[in-house]
């Protein structure tokens, strides 16, 4: 498996706050990979420096595909999206409210469609290739209304939703951009039972068919550990254990973290483990 | 040096004017997150309710200065202050939890409303107050320039020096600037904790409408001559001090007052005098641009 | 709230509906005691002299104390009498006011007020005020196809209609100058959602590019029109490109700023603008070449003569109200395509978050630039018009009020709406200009209408906003903006 994501040594420090220290990992092209951690273990702010929300104070982040290698901490805020093709969801929900649910598929669109409107002049003057574009546009929208079972409620503006589609819809604008790296925010954060076993599928369709890596933060351990190839555990910004998802939950540092570090030789290690799952 | 002199003694005095304005705009949005546009207007009202006073002062026969300034501050803070609770009674307590820009076109309204009640009321004219207080102290002279010091801008400064200590440990000490610093953090959890949002609010815009109208005093006093527009650019100087200060900072109110007040003496006397508004509007948009957070406020951090 | 004071079956509480209103009568005294009781006169020797109004004084406190009594009255479920009252009290009022009392004719409007509020609960059955208040009026929604295009049509076959003389026809221009301004500045605060307090700059950009042009080059009429507007867009990307990240208020300052600084700016720079005094002698426009002239001069030949008719000043007015007509249309047909464009989208995107958009790779300087730019333009095109139609222009013409005004059609109507605009100018340009017997209560009025229809209606007139592409035909299942 290639290589798509490398974290090196990234640190980012709020004024005395040291949140993220010295965090270094490796993200593979077509694999689901998990960062989980405690509350406020720093990995939101991961995501944040990933997606040029912050800029990191030390450290290199280098997406590789199609043989380019890009340079995170140094692109522009919007060019993440655009030129390195990463897309990223929000922990709590970023829709364009007051727009339907297939515009904000369009608006994900919209760096093509802007060429195909020849930055608006064709647009305006009513361009056959704009339309063409257009139509094209709308197949992707549709495609992944199907896939987020959104089709009925597309004409729906998207703050009348409910959460559990507010969520979906989310994720479907987040892949209408055509991302190589799919970087989810506690995608089943409110979900219930069935809808989050609905999300493991969508999420491994998304790895197997679209080829598109996915890095993924959530405390749900059921869906950590049925569907990620490789988890990263954070705790303090550091970073305490990585692999596969079963070698992480026995791990012994894993375990201290989310219980303490008294509890930890009162209870045999079958029982930490299953609590370690429930997290 | 003595005319540079000169020129901070009266940018101060000015200062302190814009100062005192500019807490009624930090506090509002320090406590609601709006801009109260019509907050210039009250000012403006202030100092036709104080030249109001001071005629009727003297129609009924009070001829001591000192005791006549007091008298009208007091009423000029008091009826003042009606019109602060008025306004956000009427215009912004109905928008509360409406869209932003709900409130903000509303006190737009507001302002042009009070302007033209004004000047329905009271005429369009200029309207001179004869001066009250005349003299001042000599401080140096020299190249044949003289700089003074008039008794009209001691008392200005005076008085501002004494609100600001005043108003400082209202606000630190008391249990309504703790509700007011309550609302400012998060004023639902304030209103879970037994805090009267409605009343906290009111009383800030109470408080700020009384250091307005004290401003207007001031500035019927020092200038001598009021109309009814001079609260628009009064209160957009005001607004650009509260920014440069930190918008949500007290100190740092009084402290843009000062700067904007010392730029405007400076460059009208440096410079020229037809673009001393044009030099304040500058600092605003420059502070916005190099300094969003202002010279005291707290930094922002973009939450994602 | 629908549940509260639903018509108790008791009687009032009248001790304490008594102290409510005796709170208001004493804070109404406070307000009118200083301001409406004394006016400031000159007096003797330069000192100042008072006028006193104490009936003046006393009738506001009755009024406000009488009102809230009324308004409680309402809330406490006997709203039939209370409308009976004020819409008797009306009619006495107007009566009074026909008769020549001014008094009575500012009681009228409280009274008027009272009733209407009155009347709505009466007709709804509903005490809580706030669900009248979000309602979209259905015969609105209904006719979404139909008033545009009735709208269009009387506005194509106005300039004939027998009723109509000049000073209709001027007051049209005007409002059509308003509604173009309006959709202008649309797109800016309305689509973008960027707070503009400062778009009369890019008007007078517009109208002084025209008069400078004409005064030094002799430009006329058609050929500065594209220069005024290209000039109005370039200032708006300069002015924009520096403060347009600021959070929504902040913008609103600055541009207000900026708005001053230009006005300042044409007012003391003598040697190219005139100052205070302005430019004129600015060309009206000719029909593609051809003047309106009683006498043609030189040989040239005169838009009567061309077209063999006799001349008659109100050709050009008729001229006039046609080019601006189009003028507007443009705009409208612009905002109504690019809406549908991924630009507009973005525009509308960025109004409602701005961080996904970035998400997304949606560059927001660039959009928000282009929004400012092409609504800056539009207004540079109204300026033009401007200045050929009054064929003088002065700083006068272009303070932060005139953007206040255009902002507060824009919001009114219901930001985003283009219908809505075209309603709330002609509510608050045209409407205002019938009353200008009653010129000194106008701007009052006003400025009381705007916190009133904000108050009543904080989304505006026509808040409902159509999506720019469906996947359903409309109409088909739940409907999406049933908000």
């Amino acid at each position: 498996m290639s290589r798509l994501l490398t974290v090196e040594h990234l640190t980012m420090r709020f004024g005395g706050l040291t949140a993220v220290d010295d965090l270094s990992f490796v993200a593979d092209a077509r694999s689901i990979t998990a960062i989980i951690g405690p509350n406020g273990a720093g990995k939101t702010t991961v995501f944040n420096c990933l997606t040029g929300f912050y800029k990191p104070t030390v450290g290199r982040l280098t997406l590789s595909h199609g043989g380019d290698d890009y340079l995170l901490e140094q692109l522009e805020g919007h060019r993440i999206a655009k030129d390195a093709r990463v897309a990223r969801t929000f922990q709590n929900i970023r829709l364009f409210q007051r727009m339907t649910v297939l515009e904000n598929l369009m608006v994900a669109q919209h760096n093509r469609l802007m060429r195909a409107s020849g930055f608006t002049l064709l647009g305006l003057v009513g361009h056959p290739s704009y339309a063409r574009a257009e139509r094209e546009g709308v197949d992707l929208a549709q495609h992944w209304l199907e896939r987020t079972r959104l089709t009925d409620v597309a004409d729906w503006e998207a703050g009348n939703l409910p959460y559990g589609a507010q969520r979906r819809l989310e994720i479907a604008r987040a892949m209408c951009t055509r991302p190589v790296l799919l970087c989810l925010d506690e995608p089943a954060a409110g979900l219930n039972p069935r809808e989050s076993s609905e999300l493991n599928q969508l999420l491994r369709s998304i790895r197997d068919e679209e080829g598109c890596g996915v890095l993924l933060i959530e405390h749900d351990m059921t869906v950590v550990m049925e569907i990620s190839d490789h988890v990263v555990v954070l705790d303090y910004g550091r970073r305490i254990a990585e692999g596969a998802p079963a070698a992480v939950r026995n791990d012994p540092a894993v375990i201290r973290a989310y219980l303490g570090e008294e509890e930890d030789e009162e209870l045999p290690p079958e029982i930490a483990s299953d609590l370690a799952e429930q997290g | 040096m003595e005319y540079f002199l000169q020129q901070l003694i009266n940018g101060l005095t000015l200062g302190a004017i814009y100062g005192l304005i500019a807490i009624g705009y930090t506090m509002v949005y320090g406590i609601i997150g709006m801009i109260n546009f019509a907050h210039g207007d009250v000012f403006m009202i202030g100092a036709f309710i104080s030249i109001i006073a001071f005629a009727l002062l003297s129609i009924l026969g009070v001829a001591s200065v000192p005791l006549a300034i007091l008298l009208v501050l007091a009423t000029t803070m008091v009826f003042t202050a009606a019109y602060g609770w008025a306004v956000e009674r009427i215009a912004y307590r109905p928008l509360r939890g409406s869209f932003r820009l709900a409130p903000l076109i509303s006190a737009i309204g507001m302002s042009i409303f009070l302007q033209n009640y004004v000047q329905l009321l009271q005429g369009a004219r200029i309207k001179p107050l004869p001066p009250m207080i005349t003299g001042g102290i000599l401080l140096t002279e020299g190249d044949g320039f003289a700089v003074q010091i008039n008794y009209t801008q001691m008392i200005i400064i005076a008085v501002t020096v004494t609100l600001m200590v005043a108003f400082t440990l209202l606000i630190t000490r008391t249990a309504l600037g703790r509700a007011q610093r309550a609302c400012e953090q998060d004023r639902g959890m304030a209103a879970l904790l037994g805090i009267n949002v409605d009343r906290t609010i009111s009383l800030t815009f109470v408080m700020g409408a009384a250091l307005a109208a004290v401003a207007g005093l001031m500035f019927a006093l020092y200038y001598g001559v009021v109309d009814f527009f001079i609260g628009f650019l009064a209160g957009l100087k005001a607004f650009t001090a509260a920014v440069l200060g930190g918008i949500g900072s007290l100190p740092g109110a009084m402290l843009g007052g000062i700067l904007i007040g010392l730029i405007e003496a400076f460059w009208s006397g440096y410079f020229s005098v037809e673009y001393k508004d044009v030099a304040a509007f500058s600092v605003l948009v420059l502070v916005l641009i190099f300094r969003p957070t202002g010279l005291l406020g707290r930094p922002e951090v973009e939450k994602v | 709230m629908t549940v509260t004071a639903q018509r108790p079956a008791a009687g009032l509480p009248l001790g304490s509906i008594l102290v409510d209103g005796l709170l208001a009568a004493l804070v109404a005294f406070a307000l009118a005691a200083p301001m409406i009781g004394f006016e400031t006169v000159d007096g003797s020797g330069g000192s100042l002299g008072l006028a006193y109004r104490f009936d003046a004084v006393a009738v506001a406190v009755a009024t406000v104390f009488v009102g809230r009594l009324a308004l409680s009255a309402i809330r406490f479920g006997h709203a039939l009498p209370v409308l009976v009252v004020a819409a008797a009290a009306t009619a006495v009022a107007l009566a009074g006011a026909v008769a020549g009392t001014m008094l009575a004719g500012l009681l009228a409007v409280p009274a008027a007020v009272l009733a209407i509020r009155a009347g709505i609960v009466v007709w709804r059955g509903v005490t809580a005020e706030r669900d009248v208040r979000f309602v979209v009026p259905d015969t609105v929604r209904g006719a979404r196809r139909a008033v545009p295009a009735a709208f269009l049509a009387l506005a194509v076959l106005f300039p004939f209609l027998p009723f109509v003389d000049q000073r209709l026809l001027d007051i049209a221009i005007l409002v059509l100058t308003y509604i173009m301004l309006g959709w202008g500045l649309n797109i800016v605060v309305g689509l973008a959602g960027l707070l503009d307090l400062g778009y009369v700059a890019f008007y007078a950009v517009g109208a002084y590019t025209f008069g400078i042009l004409a005064n030094w080059a002799g430009f006329t009429f058609w050929m500065a029109l594209p220069l005024g507007g290209l000039m109005a867009a370039l200032f708006g990307i300069l002015l924009g490109f520096p403060v347009l990240r600021l959070r929504g208020d902040y913008l609103a300052i600055v541009t207000l700023g900026f708005g001053e600084i230009i006005r300042i700016v044409l007012l003391n720079w003598y040697e190219v603008t005139g100052g205070p005094n302005g430019l004129s002698n600015i060309p009206r426009p000719t029909f593609f070449g051809l003047p309106f002239r009683a006498s043609p001069q030189d040989d040239e030949s005169t838009f009567a003569d061309f077209f063999g008719l006799e001349f008659s000043p109100v050709h050009r007015v008729i001229f006039l109200y046609f080019v601006i007509l189009v003028l507007a249309l443009i705009v409208n047909a612009f905002t109504r395509r690019i809406r549908r464009l991924p630009v507009g989208r973005a525009w509308e995107a960025l109004r409602e978050d701005e961080i996904a958009c970035r998400s997304l790779g949606i560059n927001p300087t660039n959009t928000k630039l282009s929004a400012f730019a092409i609504g800056a333009g539009f207004a540079g095109f109204a300026g033009c018009f401007f200045a050929a139609r009054q064929g003088f222009i002065s700083p006068e013409s272009f303070t932060f009020i005139e953007s206040a005004v255009i902002l507060a059609i824009v919001v009114l109507g219901g930001m985003g709406s283009q219908l809505g605009i075209v309603l709330a100018a002609i509510i608050l340009i045209g409407m205002p200009e019938f009353l200008r017997e009653l010129n000194q209560f106008r701007m009052l009025a006003f400025g009381a209408g705007m916190v009133g229809i904000m108050v009543w209606r904080p989304l505006g007139l026509l808040a409902r906003r159509e999506p720019t592409i469906r996947l359903h035909p409309a109409g088909a299942g739940r409907p999406g903006g049933a908000a």
